[in-house]
């Protein structure tokens, strides 16, 4: 009928996941996700691959590293408690150096927390949401194409840089339904030559792991995969920029927040204010670039989040405190509505920055 | 539409049953005075009958729904005054029953007074545009699915087959076809065709027993 369907963000994270290649997915339901495993649940079983609901999410991340030791592609996906849960495994398929794809629909917190939007977890994420020093690569879609698109981009990074892809959404992006184009830019997985996945009793076996006893060795592992990061910071940084030309005031924002607050800048920008936005896609690596750049023009920048102000921060070294950074927030499960980002941007035309 | 007492929405999930069950209530309390809308979605906490709650009591309509929903309290809870679907004959009552076999369950407890009154219509909403349901036999096997699960039959079809805020006259009179083909692979009749109502007067006279949709609002607007 038409080249489109008409998706669930969660859904169209697992049916990109399948165009992807990835057969093996391993999860726990929570609200607003379980979409997700619904999804792989009815679709998996008919394609040949394995749907596995584990006993917790600390079993899920735990087969997403056995897969991904064998070197398929290989997911899991839960909301913002269920993460947390992951946090042990997330550092050992770090420690390993395994690609994986791990999604996070957040939804309101600490704690057990409630299950509407949230964008509270940007800490965890970007600072690598277990213990020891890493870094995953961290995705944030703003709309359900994105959704599906920066899945596959996920499993693509995960492989290219041995690293974990994350996708970071929130509790709107997961439920809400849009239409989707699904002839998505599909690169076949690389060979994985670290893989244990039989020796064919042609080399010696690979050993996967991430226990290092010897303190220089483990020095220097953490060299080289800091060497590997610059790489990632230097070649996959990724940005939108909305209006920014000849912006005063610039939005940063993710998300849903940015899907707002693009109805605020439009407002605005009717009433003569001339504000932008910079809209960050990787969240690590962060896209500092751009917002050093625009200080050259920018007088007051406003992150636009769903949490007490967390990508404030990166925002702030972004851009050497050469203009001052408000925030402008709701949280719990609350969103900013337009008029309330508008409002931000009218005071910050009037004041300067002074809050 | 002629109604009966009884007017039970399944479907797929996604598939648009919701929107349709409040269109339905307000549309039918413009012809009879006792009128409910049952919500007994045991499966998704998010766009519930609920969200229109000021809408029914404005139009004197009853809703019958769990305490819990919309609550944030995340548990497949069922309304405390479920019987009245069933034991009260005087109301005429639109049920929204949650999506896919799973939701269908939750009419498992009704279904034989249901079915002893013998005074309703199952209809099934479908999409065409929802990936899981592109065509006839996957259409129909989710149909199936959901008549296990509730053991009532489903005796017609509603087209609500959509794009969101992608969709055009074009997108609804390129789904005839689906829906003809599920029509006739099901062996129930279609019984009526759901649009946005700004499609309305463009398909009025192209589509046969076409009923308008007032949408609920957006946070974003459309095309951003």
């Amino acid at each position: 009928m038409a080249d489109k369907v008409l998706m669930k963000g969660n859904e169209a994270i697992a049916e990109a996941a399948i165009l992807a290649g990835c057969r093996h997915y391993f999860g726990y339901p929570i609200t607003p996700q379980t979409e997700v495993a619904a999804y792989m649940a009815k679709r998996m079983p008919k394609i040949g691959g394995t749907f596995l609901q584990a006993e917790s999410e600390i079993a899920a991340i735990n087969m997403v590293y056995g897969v991904a030791s064998a070197g398929y592609r290989v997911m899991t996906s839960s909301s913002s408690p269920g993460i947390s849960l992951k946090g042990e495994g997330l550092s050992y398929l770090a420690g390993a150096d395994l690609p994986a794809l791990v999604v996070n629909v957040q939804r309101g917190g600490p704690g057990l927390g409630g299950i509407q939007p949230s964008q509270s977890d940007y800490f965890q994420a970007t600072r690598g949401g277990g213990h020891g020093d890493y870094h995953m690569i961290v995705l944030a879609p703003a709309s359900v194409q994105e959704m599906a698109e920066l899945t596959v981009k996920g499993f693509e990074l995960a492989d290219k840089y041995r690293m974990t892809s994350m996708i970071l959404a929130d509790g709107t992006m997961g439920q809400m339904m849009e239409p989707v184009a699904l002839d998505l830019d599909i690169k076949p997985a690389p060979e994985k030559p670290w893989a244990t996945r039989g020796t064919g009793m042609k080399r010696p076996h690979n050993i996967i792991n991430s226990l290092s006893l010897v303190p220089e060795e483990l020095e220097q592992l953490n060299l080289e995969r800091y060497e590997r990061y610059h790489i990632v910071e230097e070649n996959e940084t990724r940005f939108e920029e909305y209006m920014m030309d000849d912006a005063e005031i610039c939005i940063a924002a993710f998300g849903i927040a940015a899907r707002v607050s693009k109805n605020a800048i439009n407002a605005a920008r009717k009433e003569g204010i001339k504000v932008g936005m910079i809209r960050p896609i990787t969240l690590w690596p962060f896209p500092k670039a751009p917002f050093l750049k625009a200080t050259e023009h920018v007088k007051t920048f406003i992150s636009v989040e769903l949490s007490m102000g967390q990508m404030i921060e990166d925002v702030r070294l972004a851009t050497e405190c050469r203009a001052p950074v408000l925030l402008c927030n709701r949280v719990g499960g609350m969103i900013p509505s337009p008029d309330q980002v508008l409002d931000s941007i009218r005071k910050a035309s009037k004041n300067g920055g002074n809050d | 539409m002629e109604y009966k007492r009884l007017t039970l929405l399944c479907g797929h999930y996604g598939s648009g049953k919701t929107n349709i069950a409040v269109n339905m209530a307000l549309d039918l309390r413009r012809r009879c005075e006792r009128v409910a809308v049952a919500d007994l979605d045991i499966v998704n906490p998010y766009f519930r009958t609920k969200d229109s709650s000021d809408d029914f009591s404005h139009a004197g309509i009853r809703l019958i729904c769990s305490e819990f929903a919309n609550s944030n309290l995340d548990i497949p809870a069922m309304p405390q005054d479920l019987y009245a679907i069933t034991d009260d004959k005087s109301l005429h009552v639109i049920i929204d029953v949650g999506g896919d076999d799973r939701g269908a369950y939750a009419l498992g407890r009704i279904a034989p007074d249901v079915i002893k009154e013998n005074d309703y219509e199952m209809l099934m909403v479908i999409n065409g545009y929802r990936p899981l349901t592109p065509d006839a036999p996957s259409t129909v096997e989710v149909m199936r699915e959901i008549e296990a699960a509730c053991g009532i039959r489903f005796t017609g079809l509603i087209n609500n087959s959509n794009l969101g805020a992608d969709t055009t006259e074009q997108t609804v009179l390129d789904s005839v076809g689906y829906a003809k083909s599920v029509e006739k692979a099901a062996g129930i009749p279609l019984v009526m065709t759901a649009v946005k109502e700004s499609l309305y007067p463009g398909l009025r006279d192209k589509i046969p027993d076409l009923f308008p949709l007032r949408l609920q609002k957006n946070i974003i607007s459309e095309n951003n």
